[in-house]
């Protein structure tokens, strides 16, 4: 894997919605570059065949019956909420559209 | 110091009552809180409602709980409604939860006494307690070192002696390790044994919720109330609670015991002269103790610090100042969310947010992500094989004893190589114990880890216990 | 319309439609439209931290209904999370499904017997909904928006297409014989209009037989309608662009139905990395046998199965007619049709009655009801004004229909007084009477009217004409 780059950093702290200062980026950047190459060793390893392990335990089929639970209190979600109006969450307006 | 049993006997008996027993426990709060930075949120007038509900219970000859009128702290990212959860962060201050986790429930339940949230890493990212956005959680042991963490407000609670009982989480080591370097008994349960609802995700494959106390009945005691499957947790156990209290004394007569290499190389002596004492206990105490070796563990610490930052930088996005918690202003919502993130996030957090979003990423994936979880399968392969061979291993919980506040902030590898040897029992789902063994450096706790397969807690309970015997303890 | 002379159009499409199940996909909140904002959500659908999912298992079974009727193999599946941020998704990331779908690689054969194959037909759950104030109340130029939660976490299936098809109305017929089957499987009530049921168009051009040209994701798409015409445009577009020279650029372009045009709404960003990764609250489904086979026997008749058997009794139909058996079918009215053909009703008659006054919702009426009161037509006791009026009756609120038709004074009118109202009509309006003897026959409405009128809809307006024109020798 190459070096991490000052732009990767930039680049997840975008995708992540954090702004850095320059300094921060500089340090960021070497801080995240020292876990990587640590992380070296795994990234490294032939596991070609390997099956991938996201969960410690197999349980499959974790359902539950098509049952109404009861609902939060609409007015104690608003209070909150940073700004709520007519009823519902308010936010600045969305740039962009619905993906 | 009563233990959390005698206390909820004295409770049910009338030799005391649990009004009595909160007034004890603010009492301690009161003299110790503002030194040692232990409680964020102390909620005293719950507490009393609480126990005056236990202590009319009681007068009416209703049946309570096991832990009638005992005093429990709770780790600040366990909700209870009502009460501020922050999760130690700018970013949730003030927030009132209205719900509550289960263990929150349970706890009630069987009549303990949430006494408030105790301090924290922020978002349990830490191992010292020093990434709180509000101020460290000073050691009891000695107020110039760290509790470790990242629970370590709950383990300061309890090695203070303000409450028996402390709930902890433990992600790579965050129960386990406190516990070592504030000299109490911590567990982390095996993956699903106690539900997860309700406390707030920092990686939610390694996720668990587990006891801090002073004895290791009280852990079996605590364990037992909050452990068992939970409808609202997809990936609780479906079993109940097993039985733990009865088997606290079943010694390890028997079992066969293996001292894990991986799980001793690197510390300091101190440590592993207590280790090496704890293998001849357990060998007098007629355990089977043989030398072993697992060498997949070395690798634990690079695939959770892959694994367990990917998690999170996908649990914290929520936090984006649209529905509750801090709110910074943009001129649009995105500006907003980028606003908000940057100001109620702290450093510790940002760097695992982008080392985990850098690992998911496109181009990335495989290498990183990808490549951490075939490592984690062979880790669980390689514990498999080693619990063919023997019942438990044993180890150090912690490479050194408490270190002194800032000896390793700047530099994060060194501080995340604090939980090298805690970090491979998270990544398997399975359970470990760390029990205060010996005298270190300066006078302070060492702790002595125990590991088992899933579902082992009984085991490693009870060859807690041996030790607890050998060091003289209750 | 046709593609100018060279072109081929390829679409794919990309069917979002709600589960109609109880409550959501992964927690208790009542799955329902319209109710006042924010009170059906709970700690999960509003992502409050520390809370957890949990499989609706209808969801599931509906997702297993929708893939066997679509012919998918039903696999062993994963959840996935799709991280992007976006204030209607409160966890700020989606629980989808990702390279392990619960159907997949089926096909749907359409009524020009064309095939499509399917894809995918996946497991998601849906976002809140947003309203965006100030400005002209769309997106663009609000200044601020509000969102309500009540939609967060509603069960979806997203069912994906090959690029199989090749023309706008071919895209039509696969929507509508794709919403026909949700219904018939009781997983949707593929309401377009409401946004139960949501089609995107991923729409390219290509010279014939070349590769795959650069495509377009067309949405806000409302009606089968605006589908067609969507597609037709932004194929016509495309191919203008590039017989001009130009490129055509990957982007989600957003139909305009008043202005009949797609037009740019995001064009695919560096930052569209979903990192997607295995959702770690979540366990893996691995439906057994057993439970695809109890869904699967659950499963009715499908809607090309209910058309053919209709057919079958009708005989020889019509173009409008085939239309008709379809509107019947997607209205569940086929077995109401057919126990009247089968007791002797004219089918064209049954079938047009069904589909009039019966759809979308035939309420309290039942068989007999429905048989009985076209017969009475059918033998001339009822005018078909009467009849539909019967039948709405029916519909509302059940009964008998000869009881109904006593009731309402439905009696049959002699030939006789038939005659000397018609005469006396003709006598009150000479100059109309002389232009339709002239040949004006647009006036034969204007007398069936007045006879109408005058009877209180007693009268057979086919009895009427006859009577009239037989005056006008
Ligand atoms: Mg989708
Ligand atoms: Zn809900």
């Amino acid at each position: 894997m190459s070096a991490l780059r000052r732009e990767d950093v930039a680049h997840v702290a975008l995708l992540a919605r954090l702004t850095l200062s320059d300094e921060e980026l500089d340090l960021f950047t070497g801080q995240l570059a020292q876990v990587l190459e640590h992380a070296s060793d795994v990234a490294a390893l032939d596991l070609e065949g390997v099956e991938a392990t996201a969960h410690p335990f197999g349980l499959v089929n974790v359902v539950r019956r098509d049952e109404p639970q009861p609902t939060l209190d609409r007015d104690e979600i608003l209070a909150m909420a940073p700004d709520a109006e007519d009823g519902r969450f308010a936010v600045p307006r969305i740039l962009g559209e619905d993906q | 110091m009563r233990s959390a049993s005698e206390i909820a006997r004295d409770v049910r008996e009338g030799a005391s009552s649990a009004q009595r027993e909160v007034e004890i426990a603010l009492g301690a709060i009161r003299e110790r809180n503002d030194e040692l930075n232990v409680f964020l949120y102390v909620d005293e007038s719950g507490a009393r409602a609480a126990a005056q509900r236990v202590d009319d219970a009681i007068a009416r000859g209703d049946e309570v709980g096991p832990l009638a009128g005992v005093p429990v702290a709770l780790k600040d990212n366990l909700c209870q409604r009502g009460i501020p959860t922050t999760c130690a962060s700018r970013i949730l201050e003030g927030w009132r939860p209205p719900y509550s986790a289960t263990v929150v429930d349970r706890l009630l339940d069987a009549g303990a006494i949430p006494m408030g949230k105790t301090n924290m890493d922020e978002f349990a990212m830490g191992s010292s307690t020093e990434t709180s956005a509000f101020g460290p959680t000073r050691n009891p042991l000695d107020p110039t070192r760290v509790p470790g963490g990242s629970s370590g407000g709950s383990a300061a609670a309890v090695a203070a002696n303000m409450t028996p009982l402390a709930l902890g989480s433990d992600t790579g080591g965050s129960i386990r390790q406190p516990a070592a370097l504030c000299g109490i008994v911590g567990v982390k349960p095996t993956y699903g044994l106690v539900s997860r609802y309700g406390l707030i995700a920092f990686a939610s494959s390694l996720d668990q919720i587990g006891p801090l106390t002073r004895t290791v009945a009280d852990a079996a005691l605590l364990l037992e109330v909050i452990a068992g499957h939970d409808p609202r947790d997809s990936t609780s156990l479906p079993e109940p609670a097993p039985a733990l209290r009865g088997h606290v004394e079943d010694g390890v007569a028997g079992r066969r015991i293996g001292v894990v290499r991986e799980l001793i190389d690197g510390a300091d002596a101190d440590v592993v002269a207590s280790v090496d004492r704890a293998v001849e206990v357990l060998r007098a105490a007629g355990a089977e103790v043989v030398p072993f070796s697992i060498p997949e563990l070395r690798l634990g610490l690079s695939a959770y610090y892959l694994i367990a930052p990917a998690e999170a930088s996908s649990n914290l996005a929520r936090f984006d100042g649209v529905r509750y918690g801090l709110r910074v202003d943009g001129d649009d919502v995105a500006a907003m969310n980028e606003a908000t993130r940057t100001a109620g996030f702290g450093a510790e957090v940002k760097r695992r947010i982008m080392l985990g979003t850098y690992a998911l990423s496109a181009g990335y994936y495989d290498a990183y992500y990808g490549q951490a979880l075939k490592v984690r399968t062979q880790m669980i392969e390689a514990f498999r094989r080693a619990y063919r061979e023997v019942d438990l291993l044993v180890g150090a919980t912690t490479p050194t004893v408490a270190f002194p506040f800032g000896s390793k902030t700047a530099n994060p590898m060194s501080m995340y190589l604090s939980d090298v040897f805690t970090i491979p029992t998270n990544l398997a789902g399975e359970a470990a114990i760390s029990v205060p063994f010996g005298v270190g450096e300066n006078g302070l706790a060492v702790g002595v880890q125990l590991l088992g397969p899933g579902r082992s807690e009984a085991t490693l309970l009870a060859a807690g216990r041996v030790l607890e015997l050998a060091e003289g303890r209750s | 319309m046709t593609l100018s002379e060279g072109w081929e159009m390829v679409v794919g499409l990309e069917v979002h439609t709600e589960l109609k199940t109880r409550t959501k996909m992964f927690c208790g909140c009542p799955n329902e439209f319209g109710a006042p904002p924010n009170t059906h959500v709970c700690p999960v659908c509003l992502g409050l931290p520390g809370s957890l999912p949990v499989l609706n298992e209808r969801a599931v079974e509906l997702a297993m209904a929708i893939g066997l009727a679509l012919h998918c193999t039903i696999a062993p599946s994963t959840f996935h999370r799709k991280n992007y941020f976006y204030p209607d998704m409160p966890k700020d990331f989606q629980i989808s499904q990702y390279d392990r779908p619960i159907n997949a690689n089926g096909y749907l054969d359409l009524i020009d017997h064309s095939r499509v194959r399917i894809e995918r037909a996946h497991l998601e759950e849906d976002t809140g909904k947003s309203t965006h104030l100030g400005g002209s109340g769309r997106l663009h130029g609000a200044d601020h928006s509000l969102v309500d939660y009540n939609r967060s976490g509603v069960p979806l299936v997203e069912i994906v297409s090959a690029p199989d098809i090749r023309s706008s109305a071919q895209a039509r017929d696969y929507a509508s014989e794709l919403r026909a089957i949700l219904i018939a499987t009781g997983a949707s009530d593929g309401r377009m209009e409401e946004g139960s049921m949501r089609v995107d168009a991923n729409v390219s051009v290509r010279r014939a037989d070349a590769p795959f040209g650069t495509r377009c994701e067309i949405k806000n798409l409302n009606s089968l309608r605006s589908l067609q015409r969507a597609i037709d445009y932004e194929a016509a577009r495309q191919v203008a662009l590039l017989e001009s020279g130009g490129v055509v650029r990957q982007e989600t372009r957003h139909w305009d139905e008043a202005r009949g045009v797609t037009a740019t709404m995001r064009v695919k960003e560096e930052a569209d990395d979903y990192r997607y990764f295995r959702e770690p609250d979540l366990v893996d489904l691995a439906p057994d046998a057993a439970w695809v086979e109890r869904v699967r026997s659950g499963l009715g008749p499908l809607p090309a199965e209910r058309r053919a058997a209709l057919l079958t009794l009708v005989g020889e139909v019509s173009e409008a007619q085939l239309d008709v058996v379809a509107t019947v079918v997607d209205a569940g009215l086929d077995a109401i049709v057919r126990g009247a053909i089968e007791r002797g009703v004219d089918p064209s008659l049954a079938l047009s009655r069904a589909a009039n006054e019966l759809a979308p919702d035939q309420g309290s009426i039942t068989r007999e009801g429905f048989a009985e009161t076209l017969l009475m037509e059918q033998r001339g006791d009822l005018s078909a004004t009467q009849s539909k009026a019967v039948l709405a009756t029916l519909v509302d609120t059940g009964g008998d229909p000869h009881a109904i038709a006593a009731d309402r004074g439905f009696e049959r009118l002699s030939s006789d007084s038939l005659e000397g109202v018609v005469g006396d009509i003709i006598d009150q309006h000479p100059d109309e009477w002389g232009r339709y003897r002239e040949g004006d026959d647009k006036l034969a409405q204007f007398f069936v009217g007045l006879v109408m009128k005058a009877t209180r809809g007693q009268a057979d307006g086919k009895a009427v004409i006859a009577a009239l024109s037989a005056r006008r020798g």
